[in-house]
């Protein structure tokens, strides 16, 4: 799991994704930052994280639209395939890279807070909360990018479809207000990623709202690995 | 070492392996030939555990690869016909990340060392993969598969693509290879596999339709000996003379020339009658202008072998009574005249 977990993030810097997905997160963290929290002069970080949702549906994306589609491309996924070695390391392996260079971004962010700290008066949970909640977010996201990515043999197609259900997601508050029927409304909002994400921005450090995450994203990586299965017994 | 039960492959309704059984022992280089399509890549893929069968066992080692994929796969190194390369990892840095996805125990840099140096890439250590030529891409394939000295390796089409000088340090490479390990390699290229494999098992339309050694195919599936032979002279007086030989089983005449035409002969397994009709024909005034033995080539069976609308299932059966009662003919000797 660690030689494709290495592998992955090292090409994320041999080829132009990681640096725009970096480059282009820190660019409107940045702009959100100084719009927001110094122009203001405000510490709380709601409104900036709640901006950078938004950001996010762009970006994931260009994290995950390569992870597979290149693989089966340059026929690389026979390599792994015949590898002792099991589909669910190397799909693991894939994702914890993706979530790493994720978290390698949150953590470059964390400047603002500290200097936020420094100059100012910090309520220091509400901003772990903040972080960790939406680092959660980014997380199901991703797995979401990921299971996309192994449907399909083209970057581009992998990456319209999954920025296309994750603006859905995005969205899902607006579809579910949308419907007059109480037990679709229900199941939109109790689906909805970003009504568990604003639970965070709140402050509020909730388990069961940790846990619906990583069963979000357990869902969407269980589902890569049994797709990748099923192709090789079809 | 190696074996392969009943096994089928359907991709939908498209059988592409259909009811294959065969062997491959220690120590054994194996050639699986076929045209394109044949059902060979298939048949790879499902040993070395990246797609899987139908129905049917296959078994390395006594270990069945579905049940065990992981001992499986770590026994075999797998080069597909395309070699899996990431484009933009160096060569070295390529290496190191198969070596660690295997999880081999041996030391890194010497192994990788001793890898490079058998297949000739030292040179080319630290330069991205992309910008190698196809001949390097193919050999960076091949050390991928030697890392960890797998007992086993599967090379698909290894040769394809490459120029004339590439193919044959290529073959050496997978000849010297061989020498301690097993080899299953596949290609359409028929005097590439009787240049290197110790057996061949051709394989059509997801059947197997023939399994020997190169010389014993090409022997075999002439059948009874046959030979063409030039004879200046009036046909029908001629045919009189050549239909008392007992051992004839049947001739076909082609007029060449004014005077002259070639009789393709076919005679009993073991006779050879080519002294007797020289002394009977001259005695009868007819002059032999040419004679030569006809013998099918690899490329002539194959052809036969995968053009024939029903294969014979039994070929392989009565190839194996044959060598033995064989006299040496020259393989590859089509038209030689004595």
């Amino acid at each position: 799991m660690t030689a494709v977990f290495n592998r992955e993030l090292k090409a994320y810097f041999t080829s132009p994704t990681g640096y725009i997905f970096l480059g282009v997160y820190l660019l409107f963290s940045g702009i959100f930052f100084v719009a927001i929290n110094l122009q203001n002069t405000i510490t709380e970080m709601a409104y900036y994280f709640s901006n950078l949702t938004v950001i996010l549906v762009f970006i994931v994306p260009l994290l995950t639209m390569r992870l597979f589609t290149e693989e089966r491309r340059n026929k690389t996924d026979q390599l792994l395939l015949t590898a002792p070695i099991t589909v669910t390391k190397i799909v693991l392996g894939k994702y914890f890279s993706a979530i790493c260079l994720f978290g390698i971004t949150l953590i470059i962010t964390l400047v603002y807070p500290l200097m936020m700290l420094l100059y100012g008066n910090l309520m220091i949970f509400p901003i772990i909360a903040h972080y960790l909640g939406f680092y959660l977010l980014g997380c199901s996201l991703i797995a979401v990018g990921v299971f996309v990515s192994c449907t399909t043999e083209s970057q581009i197609t992998a990456a319209i479809i999954t920025f296309v259900i994750l603006l859905f997601i995005q969205l899902s508050g607006m579809v579910a207000s949308l419907f007059n029927n109480a037990i679709v409304k229900k199941v939109i909002d109790w689906l909805s990623v970003m009504n568990r994400y604003s639970e965070f921005t709140t402050g509020i450090l909730s388990v069961s709202s940790i846990i619906f995450f990583i069963s979000f994203a357990a869902v969407f990586i269980f589902l890569t690995i049994q797709t990748i299965e099923k192709r090789r017994w079809s | 070492m190696i074996e392969i039960l009943n096994l089928t492959k359907r991709f939908g309704n498209k059988v592409a392996v259909d009811d294959v059984s065969f062997k491959v022992e220690k120590g054994e280089i194996v050639g699986f030939l076929g045209p394109n399509g044949a059902g060979k890549t298939t048949t790879m893929n499902i040993i070395t555990g990246y797609i899987s069968s139908t129905s049917g066992v296959c078994q390395v080692d006594g270990l069945d690869v579905l049940k065990n994929p992981e001992q499986v796969k770590s026994k075999i190194g797998y080069l597909p016909e395309n070699p899996p390369l990431y484009l933009d990892m160096t060569v070295y840095d390529y290496l190191v990340f198969v070596y660690k996805l295997k999880n081999i125990k041996n030391d890194v840099q010497k192994h990788i060392k001793e890898v490079m140096e058998t297949v000739k890439i030292t040179a080319v250590a630290h330069r991205i993969i992309k910008n190698l030529s196809k001949g390097y891409k193919q050999r960076v394939g091949l050390a991928q598969t030697l890392l960890g000295d797998p007992e086993i390796l599967i090379l698909d089409e290894p040769t394809a693509g490459l120029d004339p000088k590439q193919i044959n340090e290529i073959r050496n490479v997978i000849k010297s290879l061989g020498k301690e390990r097993t080899v299953i390699l596949s290609s359409h290229i028929l005097p590439e596999v009787s240049a290197i494999c110790e057996r061949v098992v051709i394989i059509n339309n997801g059947k197997i339709v023939a399994e020997d050694t190169p010389e014993n195919l090409s022997k075999s599936m002439t059948g009874a000996s046959s030979f063409k032979v030039r004879i200046e002279g009036d046909e029908q007086k001629v045919l009189d003379v050549l239909h008392t030989f007992d051992e004839i089983q049947n001739i076909n005449s082609v007029k060449k020339d004014e005077n002259a035409f070639d009789y393709y002969i076919e005679t009993a397994d073991d006779a050879d009658i080519r002294r007797e009709m020289f002394y009977l024909l001259a005695q009868n005034q007819m002059p032999i202008l040419e004679l030569g033995a006809q013998s099918l080539s690899l490329e002539d069976v194959f052809l036969k072998l995968t053009t024939v609308e029903q294969p014979i299932p039994a070929a392989s059966n009565e190839v194996k009574e044959d060598i033995s009662e064989n006299t040496a003919q020259e393989a590859d000797n089509n038209d030689g005249s004595i």
